[in-house]
């Protein structure tokens, strides 16, 4: 429905980039320079003795109606955006602004409350995310229940919601989540996400753990809804394929970092990232003479412990040099190509990298 | 999904049926009187019950009035079908009598300790950081004292009599009480539907009505009807050493103490009240394991 309108958006707002864009929209979602470090405790008197930069330093937009898919490795940090952005752990830097209001903000912004009407998640374990207590449809209801609907009319729309979902609400309404399948159960905790008509739903690998043939119906069936309750989509995957199928932007993470962001075409047609390359290249052809024989990329990626410095992709990456080690590469838009961010020396002209252009 | 069909397809009625929907509990309770054996259980507890309350129904004989010429009366005896403890008094009388304060004693401070241990175990295990810390710390300072050495010191210092005996017992099962309900209340703080439900915009006494005590009382319920046997066991223990019921009370444990002598003389009688005290905390006990498994939705 929106893929073409997606792509026609630009990425707005980057970081030390001050231009605004002619024609530009206002996001429904910016997001600026979100960072999360974990303290890592221990010793007798329980004093930090390192921090995880689980989170740094990510900026990006999310427009009106589009999907953005963020992908990357596990660990790379997916995962705590996703609950940043919906403020389940507090943030240490950065800041998120919704529809133009600034979430959290003393005045004026929005509160976390109003935040969770509009923004709504998918969990990736459909089991532990459904309360073994509660019949499934009171546990689609509660989000209406808490927000000051009566038991009955929360009920009703847990009912309609089950059928907006797929199933039907006469055999679904009062099973418990251990009688249902995994399809099943992640219809439910889609129907919940959308019980409280969210304008936006982060998918957390929300189709990871289903069946190849069950994830394709979920996946059709989150097409469907997206049109169906003009929803946007922030599409959180390691699965490339799915991302590529859904989105209409991909924001590709590497250890708590954005390395590119763009549209989805491009990317996959045209990496820039050395890292991106290296994903790519990794998923597996369906031409069995174009195989990969080498692997792309060996080893875990570093400690986010103690990340390398500069850029973080430096020690795996094959065109490492120098300038890498020394300077952070910004997340910039690579000349030609107004529509993505790179974050990468070769690509940035002047930036002392042997492959990179001179200077303009 | 193939009697779909043959249900009517009208949502006000399915609306109808999941609000008259089957509550979790209504299902534990279905399940509960498919299982024979907890409900047989459950039944001999409520005899049990019903005779010690109704006491004077049940008996003939006064319980604290004995007859030197009645002593120690074997089992069988007529008039004293269960023979005469070894001041006369009709042994019969006595356990239906002693029952009331052993069963007192029994399950007035497991109940206790299941309020006051539950209230600050989930209240640890939801809030977490600090408060968790005090509640465990102490706890852990409690929990250093075996709960029999811990009550023989708190019954040793306030001195012997009922009252004394339920406190002290109360105190040494809060700790462990506290301990169960944090681990279970972590552990389920931190499951996605908690987060889910935060994520709904619900204020944390909601999330904690509608999605933690629904997940914690059952587990903490079946633990604690598992330490009503051993409570029982710990108030006879008190009785027995002098330190619970004072005579002449009728209480199994004292009963136990004072028959004690006569064990070479009449055994059978002797061991009677400990016969009793063994049924009933075997009661306690298959009681709480049906409940377990009927309360264990995944099987």
């Amino acid at each position: 429905m929106s893929r073409a309108k997606g792509a026609a958006v630009l990425t707005a707002d980057l970081p030390g980039d001050g231009r605004k864009k002619v024609g530009e929209v206002r996001p429904l979602l910016a997001v600026e320079n979100l960072t999360k470090h974990f303290p890592l405790k221990g010793g007798p008197l329980n004093r930090t003795k390192a921090v995880v930069q689980a989170v740094d330093g990510v900026s990006f937009d999310v427009q009106m109606g589009e999907t953005l898919g963020i992908v990357g490795e596990s660990g790379c940090g997916k995962s705590t955006t996703a609950r940043l952005l919906m403020h389940l752990i507090p943030l240490d830097r950065g800041s998120i602004v919704f529809d133009g209001l600034v979430v959290g903000a003393a005045t004026g912004g929005l509160s976390h409350r109003d935040l969770h009407r509009q923004m709504q998640m998918v969990f990736q374990d459909s089991y532990a995310s459904l309360n073994p207590r509660l019949p499934v449809s009171m546990s689609i209801a509660f989000g209406p229940f808490v927000h000051g609907l009566a038991k009955p009319a929360a009920l009703k729309r847990g009912m309609e919601l089950l059928e907006a979902v797929g199933l039907d609400p006469m055999l679904f309404a009062n099973r418990y989540p251990h009688e249902l399948s995994g399809g099943q159960r992640q219809r439910i905790n889609i129907a919940r996400a959308l019980a409280l008509e969210p304008r936006i739903v982060i998918l957390d690998e929300a189709v990871s753990a289903l069946d190849k043939s069950v994830e394709a119906q979920v996946l059709n069936l989150l097409v469907d809804l997206k049109a169906q309750f003009d929803l946007t989509y922030v599409f959180i995957s390691h699965d490339l394929n799915v991302v590529r199928y859904i989105s209409d932007r991909v924001m590709v993470m590497y250890l708590g970092k954005v390395v590119e962001i763009g549209p989805v075409d491009r990317i996959y047609r045209d990496p820039q990232h050395p890292y991106t390359r290296a994903l790519l290249s990794a998923m597996p052809s369906m031409d069995p003479r174009r195989r990969t024989l080498q692997a792309p990329l060996t080893g875990d990626p570093p400690n986010p412990i103690s990340p390398p410095s500069g850029c973080r992709f430096r020690t795996r990456c094959p065109f490492a040099e120098d300038i890498c080690g020394a300077v952070s590469p910004a997340l910039l838009v690579p000349p030609g190509d107004d529509l993505r961010a790179v974050a990468c020396h070769m690509r940035l002209p002047g930036s002392g990298h042997s492959r990179a252009a001179a200077a303009a | 999904m193939t009697d779909a069909a043959a249900l009517p397809a009208d949502p006000a009625m399915a609306l109808k049926r999941a609000q008259q929907g089957k509550s979790y509990w209504q299902r534990v309770w279905e399940r509960l009187r498919d299982d024979k054996v907890t409900l047989a259980v459950i039944g001999v507890l409520v005899m049990l019950v019903a005779m010690v309350v109704f006491a004077p129904w049940f008996t003939v004989h006064d319980p604290y009035t004995g007859s030197v010429l009645r002593r120690l009366k074997p089992i069988g005896t007529p008039g004293h079908w269960f023979g005469t403890d070894e001041v006369g008094r009709d042994l019969w009388s006595r356990m239906v009598y002693g029952g009331r304060l052993s069963l007192l004693a029994g399950v007035v401070p497991v109940f206790m300790a299941l309020l006051i241990g539950g209230f600050l175990g989930v209240l640890a295990g939801y809030v977490g950081g600090l408060v968790n810390s005090a509640i465990m710390r102490l706890t852990d300072v409690l929990y250093a004292f075996p709960s029999i050495l811990l009550a023989i010191a708190i019954t040793g210092i306030l001195g012997s009599g009922l009252q004394n005996t339920i406190l002290a017992l109360t105190i040494s099962f809060i700790p462990p009480v506290i301990r169960i309900s944090e681990s279970v209340t972590t552990q389920v703080r931190h499951l996605d539907f908690v987060e889910a439900a935060r994520a709904s915009g619900a204020r944390p006494l909601t999330i904690m009505r509608y999605h933690i005590l629904n997940n914690v009382l059952g587990p903490i319920l079946v633990y604690a009807t598992s330490l009503i046997s051993i409570c029982i066991i710990l108030a006879a223990g008190l009785s027995f050493l002098g330190l619970g019921v004072t005579p002449p009370n009728a209480e199994w444990g004292l009963m136990l103490n004072n028959l004690r002598q006569a064990l070479w003389v009449s055994p059978l009688v002797a061991a009677l009240p400990g016969v009793m005290i063994f049924i009933t905390s075997m009661c306690f006990n298959l009681m709480s394991d049906g409940l377990r498994q009927a309360m264990d939705v995944r099987l």
